[in-house]
């Protein structure tokens, strides 16, 4: 009894490693699935148009290896005399036609689906030069390149590749989830063509015109492609990596990157390295605030009730500095006070808590500096 | 043949006496040799190109071939192949053939033959010299995209440049030449309509000729005068558009391809009937079916671009059109099929290239329809899936066609019988190499896998190791055949004047070699076969 049981489960073993490495076979000789409904969508195309080709194959080749067997010489000495018929000229014109329109409806309305760029939630601006990317979110105004970082030794085989030899890059394009992205597409210089086999997207970049394509992301990951294109010498040698990150961590990384951007452009360099004065500041806070915070402080800064406190007199602006720029640049949890940090420069920042001490009464004199806003990011 | 020539050309040393035949003859069956033996030349030289690219190929990493020379092997590879194996393969075997089929004593224009082979050896001259300039040979891929060829290019694209003006001038004057003979010199009695096959093919692949190489002519001027003289058709920068390079080169590349695959159609149709010793199939359809894919092959150039950003009526067009293509070819094939059917059917080495011809290159049509599909293509493009495709419908259609095609005809050219022992293993070790580097690109491709790059990621190596082994294989089938071709020219069985028991024709009825000049008179049609008279290689 236990070796029969053992003899079933060894059974049973080999059956579900078999199916395991059938399944595993499958996947490595087929098309990818993808991850976008679009991919997935083109990988059921290609499966059916397969089938077609298999079924139409098998009946073919199969009525040729017959007769090649049974109409051999030797079998059949005595060839039959017949050379024309229009009827099964006719048929085997129309059979393939009705194929072909069977294969040819599921292909257009998948093409139709595709080609419908209208209503993006968000822009990137793919422009490719010899032998790099550059990514632009046209929405957030933030953009940099992308290159491949596999080292030059894992190429001449002089160290072991890295797992990713060859689909690595330093800076990723990122992407959120459940957003419809569109990707237009440029060139400075050659042809090249922009693809992630996960997404099914594959666009030319052409110098001089802009091409476009889409993709909607259900789950977050790293996605990795290559130019298309013949582009020249390092054709091989410019991956594609897409990291999609869930929508509210999308958002968080594109005010870092904003961030970023601001606190390394040469104005906000000069705004730390020079000491402003209070006349200075006053009007700029002013505008500032109007833009900003009149919405819910008022313009004269008395507040609306509990909800949205006085400013004119009231605790904060009058009380601890330290207290004060905490609040404005990180925000006040579980209230509408947001965390102006990500959204406003270190001089706005100074400005506006600079004008919110000394305007409507209130008179600490205090005037903040956006070195001071700088260091306490 | 040579004591012909020497009663034409007498009192020269030998030496001069070969070097004044060869460069001057205007006879169709030495000028079919020249074509064929430039062929087979430019065969082993585009074939070590390939060599080069399966070696550097076999595993990830750089290893034997730098990105820019890489490039340039891809190039050329293509570029000779498609040029110079190919097309001057089907001329030399439309120069033998044609006026022996229909009953012509030569092409109509012998001088213009003439020339129009002597240009090809300077052309492709040309075109390997810039292997040695400085910036190294054109390394844009055979298809030359602007701007990469025209901004972009090395200074040799000019060389490139003026070499495809040559041949193209060579093709368009052989073009001619087949037309004029095939309307002006049958024999009385062949109507078009009981041409042979093979004639009714290289006819409609001389129009296409005519009608696309003035345009590949076109599109390298342009290139000419854009790398030279100021004028900007491919670049945006100046008011032109690099996307009408493409759609300029693919409305010649397009019937190119058909150019690069007819006639091979035409030797299959020559050679199934013959040896199941039964008439071909649906005659009128073949013909019909030829004449569409020819008229398909102009409307079709699209599908080439469905990743260059075309409206989407347009592309769905390309695509109905380009599927419709699949109908004459299926046609083609049943009638093969059907030609076969209780028939009487023997193995010799032709029939074997004819059958490996169908069924490789229906599975080279089969792959060719999935790409049609728009949406599917937008991942199949510029991968090796599309590099398994081209190579099955060209290795197993131009190629075996060809190969199928001397096989069929050397014992006529020679008067010899090649060695059918050698002739099968040659046959079964192609098929298998074939099968063997083509194949898994399919996998690759669909894997994600780029065409025309130097050096891939890790996940693609297992299949790259494997076409590049049968790539090595293949690499030496042809040296064997090289070896079959000498020795069946040097000597061997006797061959008899219909040569095949089942052969049916006007060539099958002038003696083993066929004499120097034949059909000085027209023969009567349709011609009176020796019913007894055959060499069977598989008794």
């Amino acid at each position: 009894m236990i070796s029969m049981s053992n003899g079933l489960r060894n059974c049973l073993t080999l059956a579900f490693l078999a199916s395991f490495s059938t399944l595993t076979f499958a996947v490595e000789f087929d098309l990818r699935e993808g991850v976008t409904d679009m991919s997935q969508r083109i990988q059921d195309l290609h499966h059916l148009s397969l089938a077609v080709c298999v079924v139409v194959g098998i009946v073919v080749f199969g009525a040729m290896f017959y007769s090649i067997v049974a109409h051999r010489r030797s079998r059949h000495p005595k060839p039959a005399d017949f050379h024309e018929s229009l009827l099964v000229e006719i048929v085997w014109t129309t059979v393939p036609i009705l194929i072909l329109v069977g294969m040819a409806i599921p292909a257009t309305t998948t093409l139709l689906e595709i080609e419908d760029n209208s209503d993006p939630d968000l822009t990137i601006l793919i422009t490719a030069s010899q032998w790099k990317w550059h990514y632009q979110y046209l929405e957030a105004d933030i953009g940099f390149y992308s290159n491949m970082t596999t080292p030059t030794a894992q190429i001449n085989n002089l160290e072991p590749k890295g797992e990713n030899y060859l689909l690595e890059v330093d800076n990723p394009l990122v992407l959120p989830t459940n957003k419809k992205v569109r990707f237009l597409t440029t060139s400075n210089d050659v042809i090249h063509s922009w693809w992630v086999p996960d997404f099914a997207v594959k666009q030319d970049a052409i110098p001089g015109f802009i091409n476009e394509a889409w993709a909607r992301l259900d789950q977050p990951g790293l996605f990795r492609g290559q130019c298309a294109e013949l582009c020249g010498k390092d054709h091989a040698y410019m991956p594609v990596v897409v990291e999609v990150r869930l929508e509210a961590e999308f958002d968080k990384w594109i005010d870092d990157q904003r961030l970023a951007k601001e606190l390394s452009s040469g104005q906000a360099v000069a705004d730390r390295n020079k000491t402003w004065t209070m006349a200075e500041l006053m009007p700029i806070g002013e505008q500032v605030f109007l833009t900003h915070c009149a919405t819910c402080h008022e313009s004269t800064g008395v507040g609306q009730g509990v909800t949205y406190p006085a400013l004119a007199g009231g605790e904060i602006p009058n009380g601890p500095l330290e207290v004060h720029i905490d609040l404005v640049m990180n925000g006040k949890g579980g209230t509408e006070m947001q965390s102006w940090a990500p959204q406003l420069s270190d001089r706005e920042l100074a400005a506006v808590i600079t004008y919110e001490r000394n305007a409507w009464g209130n008179s600490t004199n205090d005037v903040v500096q956006p070195k001071t806003i700088y260091a306490t990011r | 043949m040579v004591a012909q020539a020497e009663d034409v050309i007498p009192q020269r040393s030998p030496l001069m006496a070969f070097m004044a035949r060869w460069l001057l003859t205007t006879n169709h069956k030495e000028i079919g040799t020249l074509y064929l033996w430039l062929s087979f030349t430019l065969f082993f030289i585009g074939g070590a190109m390939a060599m080069v690219i399966r070696l550097e190929l076999f595993q990830p990493g750089i290893q034997f071939a730098e990105p820019l020379f890489y490039n340039q092997m891809v190039t050329m590879h293509g570029l000779i192949m498609v040029f110079g194996v190919v097309m001057p393969g089907f001329v030399g075997l439309a120069n033998w053939q044609i006026p022996l089929m229909i009953g012509a004593p030569d092409m109509a224009m012998p001088r213009l033959n003439n020339f129009s082979f002597w240009i090809l050896p300077f052309a492709f001259t040309l075109l390997l010299s810039s292997l040695f300039m400085e910036g190294g040979a054109p390394n844009f891929g055979w298809t030359f995209y602007a701007p990469l060829s025209t901004t972009y290019g090395p200074p040799s694209t000019d060389f490139f440049i003026i070499g495809v003006h040559m041949m193209g001038i060579s093709s368009v004057l052989g073009a001619i030449n087949v037309i004029v003979t095939i309307f002006n010199l049958r024999t009385p009695g062949m109507t078009l309509m009981k041409m042979p096959l093979f004639v009714w093919t290289w006819l409609i692949t001389a129009f296409l000729l005519i009608m696309v190489m003035p345009v590949l002519a076109g599109v390298v001027t342009m290139m000419l005068t854009d790398r030279h003289f100021d004028t900007s058709f491919f670049s945006a920068a100046g008011g032109g558009d690099p996307l009408m390079f493409q759609h300029v080169f693919w409305f010649f590349g397009h019937p190119e391809v058909y150019i690069l695959i007819l006639p091979g159609f035409g030797i299959a149709s020559q050679i199934i009937p013959t040896f199941a010793r039964k008439r071909l199939f649906g005659y009128h359809s073949m013909v019909f079916a030829s004449a569409a894919i020819a008229f398909l092959s102009f409307i079709v150039w699209g599908h080439h671009m469905f990743t260059a950003g075309m409206p989407v009526w347009v592309e769905l067009s390309f695509m109905y059109a380009t599927m419709l293509i699949a109908v004459p070819t299926g046609v083609k094939v049943f009638n093969w099929v059907a030609t076969m059917w209780r028939g009487s059917m023997t193995f010799e080495t032709p029939m074997l290239f004819a059958l490996g011809f169908v069924i490789l290159f229906t599975i080279g049509g089969f792959s060719g329809l999935m790409l049609a599909l728009v949406p599917a293509d937008f991942q199949y493009h510029d991968t090796f899936f599309v590099v398994a495709h081209f190579h099955y419908v060209l290795y197993p259609g131009a190629i075996f066609g060809t190969m199928a095609a001397v096989y069929y005809w050397i014992p006529k050219w020679t008067g010899n019988m090649y060695d059918e022992r050698l002739g099968k293993i040659h046959f079964w070790t192609a098929v298998i190499a074939v099968n063997l580097t083509f194949f898994p690109m399919h996998f690759t491709g669909l894997a994600g896998m780029p065409r025309r790059i130097v050096d891939y990621s890790l996940q693609f190596a297992d299949f790259n190791m494997v076409s590049s082994v049968g790539a090595a294989l293949l690499g030496m089938t042809q040296v064997l055949f090289l070896y079959i071709v000498i020795k069946t020219i040097r000597g061997g069985a006797k061959a008899s004047t219909r040569v095949w028991e089942g052969a049916d024709g006007l060539e099958w009825t002038v003696p083993s070699p066929a004499p120097h000049h034949t059909f000085e008179t027209p023969p009567a049609f349709p011609p009176i076969m020796d019913e007894n008279e055959s060499t069977s290689l598989n008794e």
